[in-house]
C-alpha cells in the first residue's frame, strides 16, 4: 500500500523556482533515502510535506488523504536536533505525544534506556552532546504517532564514528517497528546502507532524476559497507550525482 | 557565591568614596545642613530607626503592590500585543510615545483625577514598571528560534500549544530581564508617588527632612532608597534562578 503520494508539485520563493513538477512515493514499510545537491530543496519539500506551506501546484497525499498545507500529518526531525532547552530529556521526547494528546511515559523511558541514555532522563539538552542530542530527537519522532517519518540529514553534524553507531541504532530500532521513513541525506553510502530505495535529485528546479533500488538484505549487516557490490552500487550512484553538479 | 566574589571591586571603590567624603567633610569643616558625613548619616540611620521604620514598611508595601500590578500589566500587554499583531501595530508607538511624558508632570494630573488614595500611586508605579516588562517580552516573543517554531508547527501545534510550550518559556530569559529593570524602578515609581501626598512613606520622610533642614535625614532616605533597589533586584535574580534552570551554569550561552 503506498503510504506518501507526491503528485507533480511545484514551489517557487518569488523568483526561485525550487521543486518542479516533482512526483515520488513511498510504501508502507518502506526506507526511502533522497539525495541531492545541496539547495535542491530538500528540506523545502519535507516541509510541504509537513504543511508549514502548501505547493503552488501538484498534490501531496498520505494514505490516499490530501494533505496539502496541513500540518500534524508526519513525524519530523529537523536538520538540527531542534530540542527545547528548557525540557529535559524525557520532557523533549514526550513532545510530539503531547502536542496531539498521546503521553506514554513508560515507553518514553524504555527507548530511552535502549538508546544508550539511561541516567539522563532528566538532563537538559545543554548538558548533552552533538550525537545524545540527535538520539533524542530520534526518540522523539519515533514516539511520535504519525506513520510516516521524515529525517531531514540527521547525521550530517555527527562524526565518522557516531554516525556508523547511530545509523546502526536506527536500523535495528526500525527493524521491530517497520514505519515508513523518508530520509534526506547528502552521503551516498549512509543512503545505501539504510534504505530500500534511494532517488537522486536533479539540480533546482528539481525534479526527480533516477530511482535505485537497493538490493542488499535485510536486516543489514554492517560488513556489507566494505563489500564489492557495495562499492559498485557507490560508484553507480556517485556517477549520477557527478552529472548534476 | 559569585556575586560577592566578583563584588569586591565596586565595593572598594565605594569604601574609597565614602573615606574621601568622610575626610573632606571634616577637614574643610563643611556644616552637616550643608553636606552630613558618611558617620553621621551612619548614626542617624541607626539611630532614627524608630523615626523611619514605619516610613520604610509603608513604602515597601507600596513597592511590592505596585510592582505586581505594573508587571501583571506589562505581560498582559506584551501577550495581547504578539498575539495580536494588528493590535501590535497600532499600539505599540504609541506605548513609546507615552514614555516620554514625564511622570512628575502627570503625577499632578492623577491626583486630580483620582484624590490621593493609593489608586494615583499604583498609576504612576504601574507606569513606570509596565513599560521595560513588555518591551523586553515583546522582543523575547519575536526572537523564538525559527527552527522550533518549524518544528512545533509541523508536529501540528495548535497556536495556543505554539504559545505555552514554545514562545512563553522561550521568552523567559527576557521577561526576567525587564523584571529587574522594573523591580529597580518600582521602589523609585513608590517614592515618587508619594510626594504627591501621602500620610507615610520613604518619600514621606525624605519631604519633612529636606523642609527641616535635616540633610543627614535626606541622605538617610537617598540610602534607603538604594538598599531597596538592590534588594528587589537580588530578589529577582534569586526568583530567576530557581525558574530559569536549563541554562549552563556560569555563561549564559549555550552550548552546541
Ligand atoms: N522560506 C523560504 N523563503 C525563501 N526561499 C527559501 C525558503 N526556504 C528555502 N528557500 C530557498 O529554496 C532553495 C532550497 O532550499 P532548501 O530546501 O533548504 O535546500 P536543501 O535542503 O536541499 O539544501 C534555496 O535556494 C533556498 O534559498
Ligand atoms: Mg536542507
Amino acid at each position: 500500500m503506498t503510504k506518501l503520494l507526491i503528485e507533480n508539485i511545484s514551489k517557487s520563493f518569488g523568483e526561485n523556482q525550487v521543486l518542479d513538477q516533482l512526483s515520488l512515493r513511498v510504501e508502507e514499510a518502506e526506507f526511502v533515502s533522497i539525495l541531492g545537491p545541496s539547495g535542491s530543496g530538500k528540506s523545502t519539500l519535507f516541509q510541504l510535506i509537513g504543511g508549514l506551506f502548501a505547493p503552488d501546484f501538484g498534490e501531496i497525499r498520505l494514505d490516499g488523504k490530501r494533505i496539502n498545507g496541513e500540518t500534524g500529518s508526519i513525524s519530523y526531525t529537523p536538520q538540527s536536533p531542534s530540542l527545547l532547552p528548557w525540557r529535559t530529556v524525557l520532557g523533549n521526547i514526550l513532545l510530539g505525544g503531547e502536542i496531539v494528546g498521546e503521553i506514554d511515559q513508560a515507553l518514553a523511558l524504555k527507548m530511552i534506556d535502549k538508546a544508550g541514555l539511561k541516567g539522563y532522563e532528566n538532563a537538559y539538552p545543554y548538558e548533552l552532546s552533538g550525537g545524545m542530542k540527535q538520539r533524542v530527537a530520534f526518540i522523539r519522532s519515533l514516539l511520535s504517532p504519525q506513520s510516516l517519518i521524515c529525517l531531514d540529514e540527521p547525521f550530517s553534524a555527527l562524526d565518522e564514528f557516531t554516525r556508523l553507531e547511530m545509523q546502526n541504532w536506527l536500523l535495528s530500532v526500525w527493524e521491530e517497528d517497520k514505519r515508513a521513513i523518508l530520509l534526506v541525506t547528502h552521503n551516498i553510502e549512509e543512503a545505501l546502507y539504510l534504505s530500500d530505495r534511494v532517488i537522486v535529485l536533479s539540480e533546482k528546479p528539481t525534479q526527480v532524476k533516477k530511482e535505485f533500488i537497493v538490493p542488499f538484505p535485510r536486516p543489514r549487516q554492517a560488513s556489507i559497507l566494505l563489500s564489492e557490490e557495495f562499492l559498485s552500487w557507490k560508484k553507480k550512484i556517485y556517477n549520477e550525482l557527478r552529472v548534476i553538479m | 557565591m559569585k556575586i560577592w566574589y566578583k563584588g569586591w571591586r565596586p565595593a572598594l571603590v565605594l569604601i574609597l568614596l565614602f573615606i574621601v567624603w568622610e575626610v573632606s567633610c571634616r577637614l574643610f569643616e563643611i556644616p552637616k545642613w550643608l553636606l552630613p558625613s558618611p558617620s553621621q548619616i551612619w548614626l542617624e540611620g541607626a539611630a532614627g530607626w524608630s523615626n523611619y521604620h514605619h516610613h520604610l514598611t509603608s513604602t515597601i508595601g507600596l513597592t511590592i503592590l505596585g510592582f505586581l500590578i505594573g508587571a501583571s500589566v506589562g505581560i498582559a500587554v506584551a501577550v495581547g500585543l504578539h498575539l495580536i499583531p494588528k493590535l501590535r501595530e497600532a499600539i505599540y508607538p504609541i506605548i513609546i510615545l507615552s514614555q516620554n511624558i514625564p511622570i512628575i508632570v502627570l503625577a499632578p494630573l492623577l491626583v486630580i483625577w483620582f484624590g490621593f488614595g493609593i489608586l494615583p500611586k499604583v498609576i504612576v508605579i504601574t507606569l513606570v514598571c509596565f513599560f521595560p516588562i513588555t518591551v523586553a517580552a515583546l522582543d523575547g516573543f519575536r526572537q523564538t528560534s525559527s527552527e522550533l517554531m518549524h518544528y512545533m508547527k509541523m508536529a501540528g501545534a495548535t497556536k495556543k500549544q505554539i504559545f505555552w510550550k514554545l514562545e512563553w518559556p522561550y521568552a523567559l530569559p527576557s521577561i526576567f530581564s525587564g523584571l529587574k529593570i522594573s523591580a529597580t524602578y518600582s521602589v523609585m515609581g513608590a517614592v515618587i508617588s508619594e510626594w504627591l501626598g501621602a500620610k507615610e512613606g520613604i518619600g514621606v520622610y525624605m519631604t519633612l527632612a529636606s523642609s527641616s533642614f535635616r540633610t543627614d535625614r535626606v541622605f538617610v532616605a537617598i540610602f534607603l532608597i538604594m538598599i531597596l533597589s538592590l534588594v528587589f533586584f537580588a530578589l529577582i535574580v534569586s526568583m530567576e534562578r530557581m525558574i530559569v534552570k536549563w541554562k549552563p551554569k556560569g555563561d549564559g550561552k549555550r552550548r552546541d
